[in-house]
């Protein structure tokens, strides 16, 4: 038991949870502004795949890694595009498409991987995003460890949710989306094409996604591999349910369950006679519990899943 | 300006053009793939439907495969009609699969009366497994496409749990595996000297037994009802919740039958890869047959074909084999589309 308590004042630990928390805040992002203009996005789990696999290809053919991420991003705000068209101009259900989405993305992923790359006995591997080292800052013990040893990926999330805070609550455009998701017949008769609010915040979302499965190939691994992402899409639906919709309490959240994904991942190790799949079990079942928790008092925007279709009403 | 009106009834010709014109759109943008690879796509889809209709013994193996498809397949299909989003499919085989091995391994009873209190004791896990995600959508409100997928994730390492620990069997070399189910209950097969088992002849029975439900019964119009328009049916009298408990059951009852009879039949012990994804292809099979029983089998036969022969036409050709599940995803991308021609019609 005292191991278990002499973990948590590993800095290894805490250094982690900004890690692991990387591809969460990038997937609840994306999520919360598809869903803050209405729509639901259950592609996720795929766009990340798509993501993690594109992103790693290019630096594999050679590319640098920040054109990796750009280029998972342009292939995520592609799936994007699709989910949007089918769900907002033709006003399809959301929920059967996104599953089509991910059905599809991770589908072509792999099948592309298969085709492009020669995999002999290990799957080849690239040169990953290496932690930054700031003068000074790099140098304050613990802290310095915890906040200021990253790498790249994990500063552009943390500014990603700074401007997606930002550009919702403060901007006329975050104002629009918002009010997309609540009630797009005010947008309409604001002057402002909802169906084209809802389509860009779809695509622009999407790519987050990928940017996020994008950072499981170029920094958390080396590799791509068929159903790495883990069902991480999933959570970050479920994030952002337990955010409220909101990116500040986004990042909280990513932030709680990395860092009981960090804690359960050395548990395992020094925990001795307990199955290891409890462990792993652990973020789903944490999951669940976090959605009925807020479930109740949760203000889902109220037009999310609602089809817009112009003069109707 | 276009409007889309909604239709009052489906005329049948759309309803049988409408799969059909999907599989075709989507074999068509799959022949881009294929092209890609430097095969020409049309050699491809040959050696698919050679690998599959080709011989007796891949005939009956397409057949093997399509049966649990058709199992899921019905499960989702009787969900989706109340807008009841179980995507938990592949976690509620599993769960019917282990029970049915752990209790069949060592039930005492001789095959005619135990092969159906196995396939029952599947119906009641995968029915019990729904029936959470149902109760807390129903009492919190909390979202069940979230919780069933999640519970996917959670059921697949409580199995490996269970294979590796207290199921383990001793005998079973490389992989981990379950104890087999006792010799008395493997199911009969079907045509001799191969793989293929009466599990499809009961999966036929439930399509019918479900259409039967559906079109027939009380709690069928319910469904529907609840389906189409939740506050209407509630304004109408029909108690919601006990109707979405309903199906919920009966939706977890036949996926976790799938997980049973494909233990029956083909694998005898549980491994964590002996479903290449039945629970989600299932959802394609419903969307595909546009949520009917009857279209279910068809559907899951031609998925099924898709797999199987994806596999043969890799062998012959080098396309990797991932391709068959990017033609059954773009099927239902492709299916939604068409879906909306037969509900809907264009008005100027």
């Amino acid at each position: 038991m005292s191991d278990a308590i002499d973990l948590l004042l590993n800095t290894s630990l805490w250094a982690s949870v900004l890690r692991i928390a990387t591809p969460l805040i990038f997937g609840v992002l994306g999520a919360l502004l598809c869903e803050r203009s209405g729509v639901l996005n259950l592609g996720i789990e795929g766009i990340m795949t798509m993501g993690a696999m594109s992103g790693w290809l290019v630096v594999y053919m050679g590319a640098p890694l920040l054109a990796g991420l750009i280029f998972a991003a342009f292939c995520g705000a592609v799936m994007g595009l699709l989910h949007a068209m089918l769900t907002v101009p033709l006003g399809l259900s959301q929920h059967v498409s996104g599953l089509g989405i991910t059905l599809f993305a991770s589908a072509l992923a792999y099948y592309l991987y298969r085709l492009l790359v020669e995999v002999g006995d290990l799957p080849p591997t690239i040169e990953t995003f290496k932690p930054l080292d700031f003068p000074v800052l790099s140098d304050i013990p613990v802290l310095g460890t915890i906040l200021f040893n990253q790498a790249l990926p994990t500063y552009l999330a943390l500014t990603a949710v700074a401007v997606m805070a930002y550009v919702l609550a403060r901007t006329p455009l975050g104002l629009a989306i918002r009010m997309t998701g609540e009630n797009p017949h005010a947008v309409e008769a604001q002057g402002l094409n909802p169906i084209r609010i809802r389509i860009g915040a779809v695509v622009v979302g999407s790519a987050l996604m990928a940017v996020g499965g994008a950072f499981l190939t170029t920094t958390a691994f080396n590799s791509f591999f068929p159903g790495m992402v883990q069902g991480r899409g999933w959570i970050c639906i479920a994030l952002v349910v337990f955010a409220g919709w909101r990116p500040g309490k986004a990042l909280i959240g990513a932030m709680l369950f990395a860092f009981f994904d960090a804690y359960q991942l050395r548990l395992q190790t020094t925990v001795e006679g307990v199955p290891y799949q409890l462990f792993l079990m652990a973020p789903y079942v944490l999951s669940i519990v976090a959605l009925v928790l807020v479930a109740r008092r949760a203000e889902v925007p109220a037009a999310l899943m609602a089809p817009y279709r112009r003069g109707e009403r | 300006m276009m409007r889309l009106e909604r239709r009052s009834h489906v005329p049948l010709h759309l309803a049988i053009i409408a799969p059909l014109a999907a599989i075709f759109a989507a074999l068509l943008l799959a022949a881009g793939l294929i092209a890609a690879a430097d095969v020409n796509p049309l050699t491809a889809y040959g050696e698919m439907v050679n690998g599959t209709f080709g011989s007796r013994l891949s005939i009956a193996e397409m057949l093997t495969r399509a049966t649990p498809l058709i199992f899921t397949g019905l499960a989702a299909a009787v969900a989706f009609r109340a807008r009841l989003w179980n995507i938990g499919g592949e976690g509620q085989f599993f769960v019917g699969a282990l029970i049915t091995a752990w209790i069949g391994h060592s039930l005492g009873v001789p095959g005619w009366i135990g092969i159906p209190i196995l396939m029952l004791a599947g119906m009641a896990a995968g029915a019990a497994l729904l029936a959470g995600p149902a109760f807390l959508r129903l009492r919190f409100g909390v979202d069940e496409v979230v919780t069933t997928l999640l519970l996917n994730f959670i059921v697949i390492l409580f199995v490996g749990l269970m294979i590796e620990g207290p199921l383990r069997d001793p005998l079973a070399f490389g992989w981990p595996s379950s104890v087999p189910v006792n010799g008395d209950y493997r199911l009969p097969d079907l045509i001799p000297r191969t793989r293929l088992h009466i599990g499809l002849l009961v999966a036929i029975a439930a399509a019918s037994a479900v259409w039967l439900i559906l079109a027939r019964t009380v709690f069928g119009t319910e469904t529907r009802a609840a389906g189409l328009n939740a506050s209407a049916a509630a304004f109408a009298g029909i108690a919601l919740p006990q109707t979405i408990m309903g199906v919920a059951l009966l939706s977890g009852a036949l996926a976790g039958l799938a997980g049973s009879v494909e233990v029956m039949g083909v694998t005898a012990g549980v491994t964590t890869t002996m479903s290449p994804g039945f629970g989600y292809a299932g959802i394609v099979v419903a969307m595909l047959a546009a949520l009917h029983p009857a279209g279910v089998v068809a559907a899951a036969v031609f998925v099924a074909t898709v797999f199987v022969g994806a596999d043969a036409m890799s062998r012959a050709t080098g396309v990797p084999s991932f391709i068959a599940d990017v033609i059954v995803a773009l099927c239902l991308l492709t299916m939604i589309v068409a879906l909306l021609f037969t509900t809907y019609r264009v008005r100027r």
